[in-house]
């Protein structure tokens, strides 16, 4: 799309220039334009390939499952009798509904405030400079870089309650055994606690960098004016890290709205829908028995992404206003 | 003219990466092709054994029967809950694979959505099978696969533990005198039993026997006999006479439980017979007792062949071959001895018992057991089960009482077919 605006200044100048005495040129000219056209498109292609494969289609699908009364037959045959709202109508009135929004918004809030807190935290830890600080650093990484499917199975290994590490080691000291991922209590706060050990290292990496970026004569200028340290963090650090902790907090917002395997690995969104998130539900309308149900399961999917993208629309605005 | 080259350049970028698109959609296009085209020699067949490679038995098994039939078969090994998924997408794309063996209660799922076969149709003879186990692959009268092997439930027991407990096995004859024992080998410092009541198809089919001993009736959910069941796990779960985890629990890791030695009963399938003679403690075997006494019937586990439907009907004398040399009384014996199955006919039932006395005891078990999705239940069965698995979940965690957990299913089932 830049390319496009990038050649439209050459053009008019071209163009005004047709004159009676010019016609070669302007046939030139012209010729010159259309290659200028076909390689801006040539170059544009790919990407525009790639996103109506990648997601309009599948978008488009989910949309039209979501509006169609499905039932196993008319999924393999492919006609389906247009339902209208009944899918969303089906999934309102489930009573599982509320109980899963509550628990995403949950999850969700509770996941990204510890999350970006932590992060923050061990950011400005790091960014003071000390011996073994990049290995320390490196190290913090890794629940970033283990697959899902083994940081969860290692959760939920640790948090068994017969046969988990962490439930002997209160035994050890004297606490009765918790059953964290089997009580209705305590099964939603088991998956926040392990997803909010998984996203600390992306807010730590982007902060930590964000902080890299703030000068350092304002510290030393800010010192030189007798600020203590928490005086540096809240008027220096903080105010100027705003916009990277805005991304962060957009992009875990996205992430953490849509975690589905590592709820799936540890609880199955059970027991009954103690744990049970929008995510987890949808697959599980979809695919979490013999007879799937696709239309509500994509009406789910579909809230799911209209709450992301009611989140994204704030983030832009909040962005303009800053700029403003 | 400068400007010729990159175009060139750019153009011939956007061209390759449309091939790649291209090869991409072909790729499967092809697959597509293969499994329902005209007069090619390869065909397909899927499973739910991905744990068999090639090289496996069973893979040397299917490989074999298309080389009778005079084909190659190409053949995938899934998990059983991806296979009819993807079996179903398959049918919609017009490219399910020619032979198909797939979990028994799928196969009314799979009927439904109208994807395979008749048995009739395709001239197979079914005769030989035992009528509870090809009732599960039964809709309307007429059979829609063949049974591999049929598998069930029983009570696996830890001997020492028993005897260090001062239990009788065979005074194990009914709910009160199974929760007297679990008490006993709990004051004896061992655990009691172990079980699977995870949230998924697993978690219904070990509950069933238990719901069937007390008469249960999967229409009425909630009804006393259902509530009667539900309460006696819970009770289990929570007098501590079986572990918390169950929740949890998959029949594999149950059994991982009960192979630590530390349980008396284990609740767990033909199938680990082969696990039980590794486990390094001397272990018996009793059919699940029911509510008031007798055995309990326990629900048929184990897999169907099945024959999808082909655009192409020049395939299906083929695929007869292949299924007909599956079901083979030679190969099944082969097949249900691989998998620790018992065989779906009688005559390779008593060869089976001739080779190894020990399942005597299983064959009895799956002469009495039943199909989940039999009596007519068809496409109701997996509605009801996974609203089942939920009340068993919700009543276990505690968040509900047993008979509030069963009235919330059975009107969530019956909201389901509203």
């Amino acid at each position: 799309m830049t390319l496009a605006r990038a050649d439209r200044p050459q053009r008019s100048p071209a163009a005004s220039r047709a004159t009676a005495t010019a016609t070669a040129d302007a046939r030139d000219a012209r010729r010159r334009r259309l290659r200028g056209r076909l390689t801006t498109w040539a170059f544009v292609a790919p990407l525009v390939l790639y996103l109506a494969a990648f997601y309009l289609y599948p978008l488009y699908r989910n949309v039209d499952l979501s509006l169609h009364h499905y039932t196993v037959r008319s999924f393999v045959d492919g006609d389906a009798p247009f339902s209208g709202l009944d899918n969303f109508r089906q999934v309102l009135g489930d009573p599982t509904f509320w109980p899963a929004l509550r628990n995403t918004m949950v999850f969700t809030l509770v996941s990204i405030a510890l999350q970006y807190g932590a992060g923050l935290a061990l950011a400005v830890f790091f960014n003071r400079r000390f011996r073994l600080s990049g290995l320390l650093r490196a190290l913090f990484l890794i629940p970033w870089l283990l697959p899902l499917i083994v940081s969860s199975s290692t959760w939920a290994w640790l948090l068994n309650s017969e046969s988990g590490l962490v439930n002997f080691g209160l035994h050890l000291v004297g606490v009765a055994p918790v059953d964290w991922l089997t009580s209705p209590a305590w099964a939603l706060n088991s998956v926040i606690l392990a997803n909010i050990w998984i996203g600390i290292p992306f807010n730590l990496v982007i902060l930590h960098s964000g902080l890299q970026n703030i000068p350092a004569d304002l510290y030393e200028a800010a010192s030189l004016d007798g600020a203590n340290a928490w005086q540096q963090f809240r008027r220096i650090t903080f105010p100027l890290l705003r916009p990277v902790s805005a991304i962060v907090l957009l992009l875990g917002f996205v992430y953490t709205l849509k975690v589905f395997d590592l709820i799936w690995i540890m609880t199955k969104g059970g027991p009954g829908d103690s744990s049970t998130t929008l995510a987890t539900w949808s697959y599980r309308l979809g695919f979490g028995s013999l007879l799937p149900q696709f239309g509500p399961g994509a009406a789910v999917g579909n809230i799911l992404i209209l709450i992301a993208l009611v989140f994204g629309l704030l983030y832009i605005r909040v962005q303009r206003r800053q700029e403003a | 003219m400068r400007h010729l080259p990159r175009t060139l350049l750019a153009a011939a970028l956007a061209g390759a990466a449309l091939a790649a698109v291209a090869a991409c959609s072909s790729g499967s296009g092809s697959a597509s092709t293969a499994g329902s085209g005209s007069g090619g020699s390869t065909y397909t067949f899927w499973d739910p054994y991905p744990q068999f490679d090639a090289s496996s038995n069973w893979g040397k098994t299917v490989a074999a029967c298309g080389t009778t039939a005079g084909v190659t078969i190409k053949r995938t090994g899934m998990d059983t809950t991806d296979l009819g998924n993807k079996a179903l997408l398959a049918a919609q794309q017009g490219n399910a694979p020619d032979v198909m063996l797939v979990d028994n209660p799928v196969v009314s799922t799979l009927v439904s959505a109208g994807i395979l076969n008749k048995t009739t149709d395709l001239g197979l003879d079914t005769s030989a099978i035992q009528k509870n186990i090809i009732g599960a692959g039964t809709v309307d009268g007429a059979a829609y696969g063949v049974p591999i092997g049929a598998n069930t439930l029983a009570l696996y027991y830890n001997k020492n533990v028993l005897k260090a407990a001062g239990v009788d096995p065979a005074s194990v004859k009914d709910w009160a005198s199974l929760t007297a024992a679990l008490q006993k080998v709990k004051a004896a410092g061992k655990k009691g039993i172990t079980f699977s009541a995870i949230g998924t198809e697993e978690g219904s089919f070990q509950f069933l026997p238990w719901f069937w001993g007390a008469s249960g009736d999967l229409t009425k959910l909630n009804n006393a006999h259902g509530v009667a069941a539900l309460s006696l796990w819970k009770s289990w779960v929570s007098q501590g006479l079986a572990p918390n985890d169950v929740l949890q629990n998959t029949q594999t890791t149950s059994w991982q439980e009960f192979a630590t030695g530390s349980y008396a009963f284990g609740e767990n399938g033909t199938w680990q017979l082969g696990n039980a003679a590794k486990a390094g403690f001397p272990y018996g075997v009793i059919s699940i007792p029911g509510q008031n006494g007798g055995s309990a019937p326990a629900p048929t586990g184990g897999e169907f062949v099945t024959v999808p439907v082909q655009k192409d009907n020049s395939r299906y004398a083929t695929d007869k071959k292949i299924v007909d040399c599956l079901i083979s009384a030679q190969n099944l014996l082969a097949t249900d001895t691989t998998l620790s199955y018992v065989a779906p006919t009688a005559e390779v039932q008593t060869q089976q018992v001739q080779a190894n006395p020990a399942l005597k005891p299983w064959v009895d078990a799956v002469a009495a057991a039943r199909g989940r999705t039999s009596d007519g239940l068809g496409t109701k069965y997996p509605v009801i089960s996974q609203q089942l698995w939920t009340a068993v979940q919700s009543a276990l965690s505690g968040s509900q009482n047993p008979q509030a957990a069963l009235d919330a299913a059975q009107q969530a089932v019956a909201n389901h077919q509203g």
